[in-house]
């Protein structure tokens, strides 16, 4: 297949991921704000989001004050945020027509109807549009193209890079997700265990949709070690960063197997899955959670560099 | 003032036998389901995505050409006909190409001025010497064709470089299939869909000597922001190819390669939707980022075949056209079967004479012009339009040339307020390799404001399916 090709259908992956981490990331900040303040109040819990979504500076600068109706502007509708909802499906969208000839029509449907509604969206007034009504239509959208792939799409490389995409930006959202929660919104020790930290938790549990499924899993009192292990070292939850690198490692996998080579990025993938498989919680907060999460983080950074010089770059020889 | 035009439906006042069955389908259709049938037309172009960007246009780069679901029809055996005449066309074309850029015999016979050929444009001295595999320079050719009677056809042009607009014909035909499944019943209408087939197979049948094994094809296109992109990457799915842009390419010792996710590929034959001027920075334009450095060197020692070949648009300038005859005669020793409309050449003192006497009855065009810009419909223009035209002739005659204004043929067409005889015109894809093929088919354009002659979709112009039937 053509690096290019590879590297489009990478990147429609990523950002149709990264769609829905924006709406998720929306929908954690209006409940939260929907709660009694905790220390700075209101404002500082925007603030916060923004921070770990990684878009604060660019806000602060086209808006200034972290107000709730232009944070979900910015992040839904703004196409000078390049991780607004409105940027990432115009992305995906454009690197999908690149590579028509990789997709399906059911793939190319279900992305280029996105696109088209997102289209009409924008010209409703934005009164119309309540932002619950927003977040359920993203997610709507990435389920459809995951189902549309899912059903239609030749197990070939092209799906595996598409796969890459999915897990790589997966990984690094649910480590910003958890981070939010742990380092920004709960700054103060003492609130450790309140019944304030367990309504973020809860929230964050019902924003990555697993809060049905966190109690099947684990039952009884919300604590901060389950939603850890959970979200980090359960193989059974879809978002955790443990599933995730081990779907990482079955594509790399296979892409080696199709391709009769590997490289060093298979066993970078393997080094970190072995990792996480050996992890407890007790480990990861003694390492401290917003560290661990940082090195993660950077550990998937490096991943997805990894794959873009063996496989995207067209470079290899 | 309608009884000038050729009805394709009727004759003498009554309906020609190839549109009987679409009468009464049309007479059964409720007004209702016929618009319902239109909005779903334009929901299926728009859902699948082939669009059209019209360059310099601005406005939505989402533009769809209007379908019109009213089929154009021919008989077997105006077909059979056609398709003579059009692969008669496609071999002189190719010779005529071989011959320009070898021996010239047509030129040292006096048959075509030295000067048309060589000092044109489209001329590739880089070229010159060089015979392209089986000896074919131009592997797809649209031709032109608009007739004004029962048995009178004309050719109104050659495109020998990248015709475009084939997307339009197979995916006017889905949609047809589509939306009225009952007008196809009993085999009565003779597919198109064999065309991704053949292309291929015309492709690989023209694999450079170099080439020891199945050919890797490709398609080169300038990018996603070319407006026929979409019909780049419709063709490469359907035969199964990939769709390369320059930076995807790099040659390398004989060959050129193509970088995969596996490491570099060899490529072996590229047809290419790029212009000449922009494939290769080494050799044409050199600040052209669409190219491959190199390329004209692999292409010239043997080691990848590019189509249509470099230089191939010598032959479907508008002046050479008027000679198109002349190189049937000269080459295959046969009399055209197709006629070329009467052309004047306003390089030509005589005929230029002529044509300021009588610009308001005539069309004229700019020899290189393309898209219907640039062009004089003398009786649908004002005295102003006529003289500031004629003005523009004067200043370079070399550059326009000038037809009869042609009584279009008509074929019925949905409109506003029912069905109406709108003008139409024909472009069918002959395919030159190993074998010459067309596919019983083409494009049919269809002028959609009332009384116009321009069918092009840049100028407001349609499609619509185009339907040959089997015996």
């Amino acid at each position: 297949m053509l690096s290019r090709t590879a590297e489009n259908l990478y990147w429609i992956a990523r950002y149709m991921e990264r769609a829905e981490t924006a709406a998720r990331f929306l929908e954690v900040g209006a409940r939260i704000s929907l709660m009694p303040g905790a220390g700075d109040g209101f404002r500082s819990e925007w603030d916060s989001l923004l921070r770990a979504a990684g878009i604060a500076e660019g806000f602060a600068h086209k808006y200034g004050d972290p107000v709730q109706r232009n944070i979900e502007s910015y992040m839904f509708f703004d196409t000078d945020n390049p991780s607004s909802v409105a940027s990432c499906i115009g992305r995906a969208r454009e690197n999908g027509r690149i590579v028509r000839t990789a997709l399906t029509s059911q793939v190319w449907d279900a992305l280029n109807t996105a696109y088209q509604e997102l289209r009409a969206l924008e010209r409703r007034p934005r009164s119309e549009l309540p932002l619950s009504q927003l977040t359920d239509w993203t997610l709507r959208h990435c389920a459809q193209l995951r189902g549309a792939i899912d059903a239609s799409l030749l197990r070939n490389d092209g799906y595996d890079f598409l796969h890459l995409g999915y897990f790589l930006e997966r990984a690094d959202n649910t480590a910003r997700l958890l981070d939010v929660k742990y380092f920004v919104l709960l700054p103060r020790i003492e609130f450790v265990g309140s019944g304030l930290d367990n309504y973020q938790w809860t929230t964050l549990l019902r924003a990555l949709s697993a809060h049905r499924a966190f109690h099947w899993a684990y039952g009884g009192e919300v604590t901060a070690g389950k939603i850890a292990h959970f979200l980090i070292l359960n193989l059974q939850c879809p978002r955790s960063l443990v599933a995730c690198t081990q779907a990482l490692n079955d594509h790399l996998d296979r892409l080696a197997r199709g391709y009769g080579r590997s490289s060093g990025v298979q066993s970078r993938a393997r080094a970190l899955l072995g990792e996480l498989a050996e992890l407890t919680v007790e480990d990861i907060f003694d390492e401290g959670l917003h560290e661990f999460l940082t090195r993660f983080i950077r550990e998937t950074e490096q991943l997805g560099g990894l794959i873009a010089n063996s496989y995207l770059s067209g470079d290899l020889r | 003032m309608e009884n000038r035009y050729f009805n394709e439906m009727y004759e003498n006042g009554a309906i020609r036998p190839p549109y009987r069955r679409l009468a009464e389908w049309t007479e059964t259709m409720p007004a209702e389901l016929r618009n319902l049938k239109q909005a779903e037309a334009e929901e299926l172009f728009r859902r699948i995505g082939i669009t059209f960007a019209v360059y310099g246009e601005g406005g939505d780069p989402d533009r769809l050409i209007p379908f019109d679901m009213f089929p154009r029809v021919f008989t077997q055996r105006e077909w059979r006909r056609l398709e003579r005449g059009i692969k008669q066309r496609a071999r002189a074309l190719n010779a005529f190409l071989v011959d320009v850029y070898n021996r010239a015999e047509i030129v040292r016979a006096g048959r075509i001025p030295s000067s048309l050929v060589y000092r044109n444009e489209a001329f590739e001295t880089a070229v010159a010497g060089f015979t392209p595999p089986r000896g074919v320079f131009s592997h797809i050719i649209g031709v032109d064709l608009v007739r004004t009677g029962p048995d009178e056809f004309f050719v109104l042009e050659d495109n020998c470089r990248t015709p475009s607009g084939v997307s339009y014909m197979l995916e006017n035909r889905e949609i047809m299939m589509r939306m009225f499944p009952e007008l196809f019943r009993g085999d009565r209408i003779e597919p198109v869909d064999g065309y991704s087939d053949a292309l291929r197979r015309t492709m690989a049948s023209v694999a450079p000597a170099k080439c020891d094994r199945e050919p890797t094809v490709v398609i080169l296109t300038p990018g996603p922001l070319n407006s026929a992109y979409y019909e780049h990457s419709f063709l490469a799915d359907l035969m199964g190819v990939e769709l390369v842009e320059g930076q995807d390419l790099f040659v390398e010792g004989e060959f050129v390669w193509m970088r995969t996710t596996q490491g570099p590929q060899r490529v072996d034959v590229i047809y290419r939707r790029v212009d000449d001027a922009f494939i290769d920075p080494l050799c044409f334009r050199p600040e052209s980022m669409l190219g491959v450095p190199g390329l004209m060197d692999v292409y010239r020692s043997g080691g990848v075949t590019i189509a249509s070949a470099p230089g191939a648009g010598v032959a479907d300038d508008k002046a050479i056209y008027c000679f198109v005859p002349e190189m049937v005669r000269f080459y295959l020793g046969e009399e055209p079967i197709l006629q070329n409309v009467p052309t004047w050449q306003c390089g030509r003192a005589e005929d230029l004479k002529y044509v300021l006497d009588h610009l308001p009855e005539l069309v004229v065009k700019e020899v290189h012009g393309s898209g219907g810009y640039g062009m004089l419909v003398g009786p649908r223009s004002t005295a102003e339009q006529v003289a500031a035209f004629r003005d523009k002739i004067l200043a370079a005659p070399g550059n326009y040339i000038a037809q009869p204004t042609l009584a279009l043929s008509t074929c019925p067409t949905f409109v506003e307020d029912g069905i109406a005889p709108r003008h139409v015109d024909l472009r069918p894809y002959c395919l030159v390799g190993e074998r010459i093929e067309l596919v019983p088919g083409g494009l049919t354009r269809v002028a959609l404001t009332e009384g116009s002659l321009v069918v092009n979709s840049s100028q407001g112009g349609g499609v619509k399916d185009t339907w040959v039937l089997a015996e």
